[in-house]
């Protein structure tokens, strides 16, 4: 089975969201700068004063590994590609691309993604397919 | 008042060690560092060492009530961090003399921690759940951003794993020594895409200690640290700022060449903690020892290699001497012995070392500056 996340109090509106299928990530409202993973103070500002909003869940690949050695539940995917994707609101996260061929020549970097989501036991993951839709 | 390394040591063997528990290599490498010293416990009434089993059960294991105590345990980079701290206790008159111990049974895993984080840690929320499987699938994830940037081939990557290997094949002592090509690396079992077996550190067993004093403590012919920097990034590779080069590695580096007022011509060793082949070429460019996008030809054009310009990783490196799981304690080591002319791979005429360790994932970071000269 693959691993679930499991949120804790100042994650908990990010999983709220995916349960929701939406992606939420959290916003400066004096920075007006997105940041990312969710936690109760700007990293630039270092101020308290965040939203959380919907992101638009497009996406780029900034970059990726294809993990040869699966991990538990990954058994019958190997190799699959392990992201970090590039946010439309400029904030990056990990992540699987999924919807296309595990191989360099169907992931080229910068491609363009959309967000979806898997449900893992209690939690809904996010991962990211071609923007056009699965290849 | 000018803080030395006045003794330095590993376990007497390295590689797989199944009969030795972590704190066994701890005690090994520790008691080999005091008797290089000419020290006893007696001598020590400082220690620092990571997290498992930590500095209260190394110095009770040992026989020593520390009077300071250093736990700091941010990774492979953990040692360069505690010679820093030490040298800072030690002028402030907090202790005299500091052990530093590192044991690790990264191979065998006899007495040793457990793996894992919690699926509510930062990793076991926003990584683990991607199929991550440490440090294979996540240090190398900044690669091909790295590649595509630069410019950098899949050859030039394989060329540093060649290049260490050259190192190794004059070392008695380091687990892998038969030379290799590119070809060699580039056949090698493909681990996490861009990297392939070769270009992925060892996993062993081993250890490693420091003894850490003021000049005129010293009973050997110590090693001067003329500078020191310290620094960290992030706690997961996603939120590091800039796939091409770790924050950690440039800004530990300026204030360790800062202090010891050198620059890099003064420079005539280096070591740079390699957990996969991409990392000294992070290394050679954070540190500004060539320009961003240079350092894949720096190392395929031979400048790191026996007889370069830059030795770099004369011991043969994480990917060809040893890599417990924290590396950085055996970078120091190689630092002290080209310093002190005893290396396997002696380079001609080291006067002056630097050695670049990480933590994590690009997480930590920590530059020293050794000499065996003052300037």
């Amino acid at each position: 089975m693959k691993p679930a996340p499991k949120p804790t109090p100042e994650t908990q509106p990010f999983w709220d969201g995916t349960a929701a299928g939406e992606l939420r990530i959290q916003r400066c409202r004096p920075c007006a700068r997105h940041y990312f993973y969710p936690r109760p103070s700007c990293p630039r500002c270092g101020g308290d004063q965040v939203e959380w909003v919907r992101a638009s869940g497009r996406a780029t690949l900034y970059s990726y590994v294809l993990n040869h050695r699966p991990a538990p539940g990954f058994e019958n995917e190997a190799p699959y590609p392990i992201a970090v994707v590039e946010l439309e609101e400029g904030v990056r996260m990990m992540t699987n691309i999924v919807g296309v061929p595990a191989t360099p020549e169907h992931l080229p970097l910068d491609m363009e993604l959309r967000v979806v989501f898997e449900q893992r036991g209690d939690v809904s993951v996010p991962l990211f397919e071609p923007a056009g839709g699965a290849r | 008042m000018t803080v030395v390394i006045a003794g330095a040591a590993e376990t007497d063997e390295l590689g797989r060690l199944p009969g030795h528990s972590t704190t066994q290599l701890h005690l090994e490498a520790a008691r080999n560092a005091l008797a290089d010293a000419n020290m006893t416990i007696h001598d020590i009434d400082g220690i620092a060492t990571v997290g498992t089993p930590g500095p209260i059960q190394i110095a009770h294991a040992l026989g020593i009530t520390p009077a300071w105590l250093d736990g700091t345990g941010v990774g492979g980079s953990s040692f360069l961090f505690h010679v820093r701290h030490a040298a800072a206790a030690i002028r402030a008159g907090l202790c005299r003399t500091v052990l530093i111990t590192h044991g690790e049974s990264g191979r065998s895993r006899v007495g040793a921690g457990r793996f894992g984080m919690g699926a509510d840690s930062l990793l076991g929320q926003f990584e683990l759940p991607y199929g991550v499987v440490g440090p294979s699938t996540s240090f190398t994830i900044t690669a091909l951003r790295y590649m595509k940037e630069t410019g950098l081939t899949h050859e030039q990557l394989a060329e540093v794993a060649v290049a260490q290997r050259r190192w190794a094949h004059l070392n008695p002592r380091a687990m892998y020594q038969d030379l290799i090509t590119v070809e060699d690396v580039l056949a090698s079992r493909m681990v996490a895409y861009p990297f392939h077996l070769l270009e992925c550190c060892l996993v062993t067993d081993g250890g490693g200690a420091l003894v850490v004093t003021s000049e005129e403590r010293a009973r050997r012919s110590p090693v001067y640290l003329l500078g020191s920097g310290e620094s960290a990034e992030s706690p997961i590779i996603s939120q590091m700022e800039d796939f091409t080069t770790s924050k950690g590695f440039r800004l530990s580096g300026e204030a360790a060449f800062a202090e010891a007022k050198i620059t890099h011509e003064d420079v005539d060793h280096l070591m740079v903690y390699d957990a996969f082949a991409h990392v000294p070429i992070y290394g050679l460019e954070d540190l500004g020892f060539v320009g961003r996008g240079e350092a894949g030809a720096f190392i395929a054009d031979g400048h790191t290699s026996p007889g370069g310009r830059l030795p770099l990783n004369t011991n043969g490196g994480g990917l060809s001497y040893t890599h417990t799981g924290m590396y950085g304690m055996f970078a120091i080591q190689e630092s002290v012995r080209q310093l002190r002319g005893e290396a396997a791979a002696q380079v001609p005429d080291v006067e002056l070392s630097v050695v670049l360790g990480n933590g994590g994932m690009f997480a930590s970071a920590a530059t020293l500056v050794l000499a065996n000269r003052l300037p």
